[in-house]
């Protein structure tokens, strides 16, 4: 039921648990708590939603900054991800297996400002011996959602 | 001057359009329209399906097939029926690839019926069973199926309509609109009023793949009594996300094959090539497709029902196709006159039952065949409409 649970809300968080309960045929009051439960064992981590920046026609730049980490004995790949990922201006930070080490995907306002940070924070931390920038010019797909409007096809509004 | 009503043929004249095209122009051109109508699945063809048609196409393999389908497509349509139904026909003889269900349904009657027979249609349901019947000289005989028998034809109900005369009956089921499926005690019953009479079957199984709850879908053919007397009819429509590739099939033993083969090459050649390789790889290689939006249909009709239910709307479970079939009975107003004005004040479009046969009156057909968010948005839209209507 959890599995179920988690698949619906992963598609559309903001469904309720009433709803839930009536897709899944469940009780409401279950739903309820076995909701409650993974959000308390942080199995669910928080429900955001999904944007399209450009048409909110708002000022972002992000980047994916792949890391070359030398980790030392008291001060591993572990310590260098949970480091970056304090900063309010990373999205996201994965462990590579690969050419790099780390990845961080950083957010700003602008071109300078991530760049900035990079040089700031990323680049003078003693473990990282080298970093690649790459700017994303365009999103089209994020959380299994595309960005790009997709062509209507056709389908009429009423039919037999 | 040509006077056309005088030239053109008197069958064809004398069909009635469609009576609810008036209501479907409107809702098809109103602006900001949130819809339950269509009959068309919205998920995409799965991208592989479109693959292996654009594959094809791009290697110029768009020659005529044989008349009844590529022989690799026929092999997979008899695999996956007795897979998935446990019905077992032969590739050479038992199958003919049709354009769409609705060829198949006309190669069947026409190679069945002459002049002065009688078909038996359950109604409410699709549309085309009384013209196709109509065309080929029969007489549709209908029979108002009811909802406190959740809408399934019984034994007594066509014992009652069987008459000398008789020489088919329609099986649409899983059944558009009622979203009613015949389960196996039910055909059972069926045929122990055919036993022993010549009576065909056109069993319309085109929603078979989405039914819900467990049950499964039966297919009269896999039925013993019933197997020689049924041409099973199915297609790639709504299963597997096909509308527009018009791709349909029809099962039956090889007498009946053969003469709807022979009518199919003169009327129509052989089904879309691209479309029918395209089908191979449904047939193959799309399970895990269909079963993920199988399970999304099914979340999206226990939400609707639900809805319908929490709106004070009486609403049977729909056990097959992509329809819920709600009562409006106690609005006291008629399906087209709460089809219209919910159009006009709240611009939701649902399909009155009557356009499905007079039995229909009194129900609203309402698609699952949107995202959650566009249900809910619509039944939250006929929520205000019934509230409205009080006052």
């Amino acid at each position: 039921m959890k599995k179920r649970i988690l698949a619906l809300l992963t598609e559309n968080a903001r469904l309720n648990n009433k709803e839930l309960a009536a897709a899944l045929g469940a009780d409401e009051c279950e739903i309820a708590a076995l909701v409650g439960e993974m959000e308390s064992e942080g199995i669910i981590k928080g429900y955001r939603t999904v944007l399209d920046y450009e048409k909110l026609e708002e000022d972002t730049v992000s980047a994916i900054i792949e890391l070359k980490v030398t980790p030392e004995a008291d001060y591993g790949f572990e310590d260098v991800a949970k480091h970056i990922s304090q900063f309010s201006e990373v999205e996201s930070v994965y462990l590579m297996s690969g050419a790099c080490d780390i990845i961080v995907v950083v957010k700003g306002k602008s071109f300078r400002e991530v760049a900035t940070f990079v040089a700031e924070q990323l680049a003078v931390m003693e473990a990282v011996t080298g970093t690649a920038t790459q700017f994303i010019m365009r999103r089209y797909k994020e959380f299994f959602t595309p960005l790009y409007g997709e062509e209507d096809d056709g389908r009429a509004k009423v039919s037999l | 001057m040509i006077d056309y009503n005088k030239v053109l043929s008197d069958t064809a004249l004398s069909m009635k359009p469609s009576g609810i095209r008036r209501f479907f122009d409107i809702a098809n051109t109103m602006e900001g329209v949130i819809s339950l109508g269509v009959g068309e699945p919205d998920f995409r063809t799965p991208y592989k399906i479109r693959k292996t048609a654009i594959r094809t196409l791009e290697r110029g393999s768009t020659r005529y097939t044989s008349n009844k389908g590529l022989d690799e497509l026929c092999r997979e349509i008899v695999n996956y029926s007795d897979r998935k139904y446990n019905i077992k026909y032969d590739p050479t003889s038992e199958v003919l690839v049709t354009v769409g269900g609705s060829e198949a349904i006309d190669m069947a009657v026409r190679a069945m019926v002459n002049a002065g027979d009688e078909v038996i249609i359950p109604e409410p349901s699709y549309v085309c069973y009384q013209p196709i019947v109509r065309l080929a000289g029969g007489v549709p005989v209908v029979i108002n199926t009811r909802a406190e028998n959740d809408f399934k034809l019984t034994a007594s109900e066509l014992r009652a309509a069987i008459t000398p005369r008789t020489k088919a009956v329609i099986l649409p089921y899983p059944s558009n609109p009622t979203g009613a499926i015949m389960e196996r005690e039910d055909l059972i019953a069926l045929s122990e009023v055919l036993l022993g009479t010549d009576i065909l079957v056109i069993s319309d199984e085109i929603y078979s793949e989405l039914t819900f709850g467990g049950v499964g879908h039966t297919s009269p053919a896999s039925i013993d009594s019933l197997r020689e007397r049924t041409v099973v009819i199915n297609g790639f429509s709504k299963a597997f996300s096909m509308t527009g590739w018009r791709l349909g099939y029809a099962l039956a033993p090889a007498p009946i094959i053969a003469q709807m083969t022979k009518l199919h090459q003169y009327a129509i050649m052989c089904a879309p090539t691209t479309s029918q390789y395209a089908a191979v790889t449904a047939l193959r290689d799309c399970e895990g497709e269909v079963a993920e939006m199988l399970s999304e249909y099914d979340a999206r009709r226990r939400i609707i029902v639900d809805g319908f239910r929490s709106l004070g709307l009486e609403c049977r479970e729909p056990k097959g196709a992509f329809y819920a079939f709600p009562s409006i009975a106690s609005t006291g107003m008629t399906s087209e006159e709460f089809c219209e004005k919910l159009l006009y004040s709240k611009r939701v479009a649902l399909v009155p039952g009557t356009a499905f046969g007079e039995s229909g009156e009194g129900f609203v057909r309402a698609s699952y065949c949107y995202s959650l968010a566009h249900i809910k948005e619509a039944l939250r839209r006929i929520g205000e409409f019934l509230e409205e209507i009080k006052k």
